[in-house]
């Protein structure tokens, strides 16, 4: 892309790399956070007027 | 229209009849309606994602831009992914999630309101949705209408009914759980079509790196014999005023950036890149899908997707706008793209007729009309549960055992009044783009600061957030109106109170206005919450900890 100006080039390289980056994100923490823990939503429907109540 | 397009249009409209039914037999719960259930497929929430982020303007009005101002907005695509995707999906995405589901959030403003323990905060972001979104929607609506009628040559008002009940009916059955499984449709018809338009025009015009190499010539021979002719010697709105008028904003050629500063810089950087790039951030109808997953991974997977979607669209349309100016130039007796098309909205929609086989414009179709469905519907939903979650049940009492049914009720008066508009701005110039602007700038003054110090900070208070919401919607509102140079003039507020177009003149007008009401509203959620007595730590524990 050797005709673009410095500015513009470094739009069109950042661009390029912030997709990459989202890749390569993607691709490492894919399935890295088993540790995580899954918060209950199935109560939320039973939950509902509880904490409504609490939170005013 | 030949057998095979009348078959292929009813083939979707019935994919998308399935989609909403299939998304009604899910559908058993407030938060099924609402937030999709909370168990999204990664790959349905990341498409949804882009394609509700991107809709007919983008593809369109700012492809139309490109082909107008450069390359120069590729810092908007750079935005769109990094801050769009990465920063929004890895720092904001499961700190969103994890308190949705603390606080049994289920609308954008639910989550705000019950941070900070604050019906205010949630009537007035439910309010400020139900204002200020249908300008929002009606420019979408206006977009994907038009373009219904250009190919197919039916009355305006018959394509906008036609397309309001289309969306209208998949929207109320399958609430947001239809309204993912169509996106994510639609966003592989528009990732598809994309990807094909770029192949057909590179090819067309001898590969990447000689095509934008030829721009420079192709400015030389069509824009740099203006320099020295006076812009008031042409005809205002002319194709070749537009480019008078870009130089004198600075702007040097389609593969340059505008001189440092210049009205052109101030406008392709604040307005542009960081208005539409930071202001999606706070945008309700995207960040209500973070709370759509059930765990980080599926956050984590969407990067991906939802990366490499962006780049696909916006890249590859401001890419390609620019470059129709070489093929204007090469098979429209050396003219640019505007000077052939007439206009900037024109050129995408003149560039894919003339330039393209009569197969690919009508598969291109789809993909604007699905970028157009896709935003709708999404907007139809947040505005909807703006008006019956935030402000009905809030105003007329909670627990209420129609709530579904007060939400559906408000999407079917948000659609009614967004198809007004529609009808009504029909013929406003420009307003895809102002109306865009307005909404994004909006958005960012005044929810960012308390969506950020709500999920960080946890010594920011309830009026800390207050003061900040209202001084980003004054400052913001105050701005659009008074001082910024398309708003203000446009409005006309300003004229017809003080005899000005802008209260303020030289380079300061053309700043966007979230670039001054972002930075007061933050600095006033601060200097507030500091001043005031932090929350209850029953509170601050119910938001942060499981």
């Amino acid at each position: 892309m050797g005709t673009f100006d410095l500015g513009v080039g470094a739009a069109f390289w950042l661009m390029n790399a912030s997709a990459l980056l989202c890749v390569i994100y993607g691709v490492i923490y894919w399935n890295k956070d088993k540790e995580e823990k899954v918060l209950n939503t199935k109560s939320w429907e039973k939950d509902e007027a509880k904490m409504t109540k609490d939170l005013g | 229209m030949n057998l095979i397009e009348n078959i292929v249009i009813i083939v979707y409209l019935a994919v998308l009849a399935y989609l909403g039914y299939v998304g009604y037999k899910q559908t058993k719960s407030s938060a099924d309606y609402l937030i999709a259930g909370g168990d999204t497929h990664p790959f349905v929430m990341a498409l949804s994602y882009g394609a509700t982020f991107i809709s007919t303007a983008a593809i369109v009005g700012f492809g139309g831009v490109a082909a107008w101002l450069g390359n120069s907005l590729l810092w908007l695509t750079f935005c769109n992914i990094f801050i769009g995707v990465f920063i929004a999906f890895v720092f904001l995405g499961n700190p969103t999630r994890k308190m949705g589901i603390r606080l049994n959030a289920h609308t954008f403003p639910e989550l705000l309101g019950r941070r900070f323990h604050s019906k205010f905060i949630q009537v007035f972001g439910g309010v400020l949705i139900t204002v200020f979104m249908p300008l929002y929607t009606s420019a979408v609506l206006i977009g994907g209408t038009e373009f219904l009628v250009a190919y197919f040559h039916v009355d305006y008002h018959i394509a906008l009914l036609v397309m309001s009940v289309i969306v209208t009916a998949y929207v109320l059955a399958g609430g947001l759980k239809g309204v993912m499984l169509t996106d994510a449709l639609q966003g592989v018809i528009m990732f598809v079509a994309m990807i094909v338009l770029m192949v057909m025009v590179f090819d067309a015009i001898g590969g990447v790196d000689v095509g934008l190499s030829k721009l420079e010539m192709v400015w030389d021979k069509t824009v740099a014999p203006l320099l020295h002719v006076n812009i008031k010697e042409l005809t205002a709105g002319s194709p070749d005023f537009l480019m008078k008028l870009s130089m004198n904003w600075g702007f040097q050629g389609w593969n340059k950036m505008p001189v440092f500063l210049s009205e052109g810089w101030l406008f392709i950087i604040t307005t542009i890149a960081m208005g539409v790039g930071v202001g999606v951030l706070a945008q309700p109808q995207l960040v209500v899908r973070f709370m759509t997953v059930k765990s980080k991974n599926e956050l984590n997977r969407a990067v991906l997707i939802g990366g490499v979607f962006i780049i696909a669209m916006t890249g590859i349309i401001y890419l390609v706008g620019s470059v129709t100016n070489v093929w204007y130039y090469e098979f429209n007796e050396g003219k640019n793209a505007l000077q052939s098309t007439g206009g900037i909205g024109k050129v995408i929609p003149h560039f894919i007729n003339a330039a393209m086989p009569k197969w690919f414009a009508f598969i291109f179709l789809f993909a604007l009309i699905s970028a157009a469905m896709s935003t709708l519907s999404s907007q139809f939903h947040a505005m909807g549960t703006a008006i019956g979650r935030d402000v009905f049940e809030q105003l007329a009492g909670k627990n209420n055992p129609n709530s579904l049914l007060i939400t559906r009720v408000g999407i079917i008066v948000m659609i009614v009044i967004s198809v007004s508009l529609a009808y009504v701005f029909d013929k406003q110039p420009a307003i895809i783009a102002r109306s865009t602007a307005i909404f994004f700038a909006l958005c960012a003054s005044i929810f960012l600061p308390t969506y950020f110090g709500g999920l960080f900070w946890k010594r920011m208070t309830k009026k800390g957030a207050i003061a900040s919401m209202i001084v980003g919607t004054v400052v913001t509102t105050f701005w659009l109106l008074f001082v910024h140079f398309q708003e203000a003039k446009q409005l006309g507020v300003a004229k017809m109170l003080f005899g000005v177009d802008s209260l303020l003149s030289g380079k300061i007008i053309f700043v966007d206005a979230m670039m001054i009401a972002l930075p007061l509203s933050a600095l006033t959620a601060v200097i507030v919450s500091l001043m005031t007595k932090p929350e209850s730590t029953a509170l601050i524990q119910k938001c942060f900890e499981d």
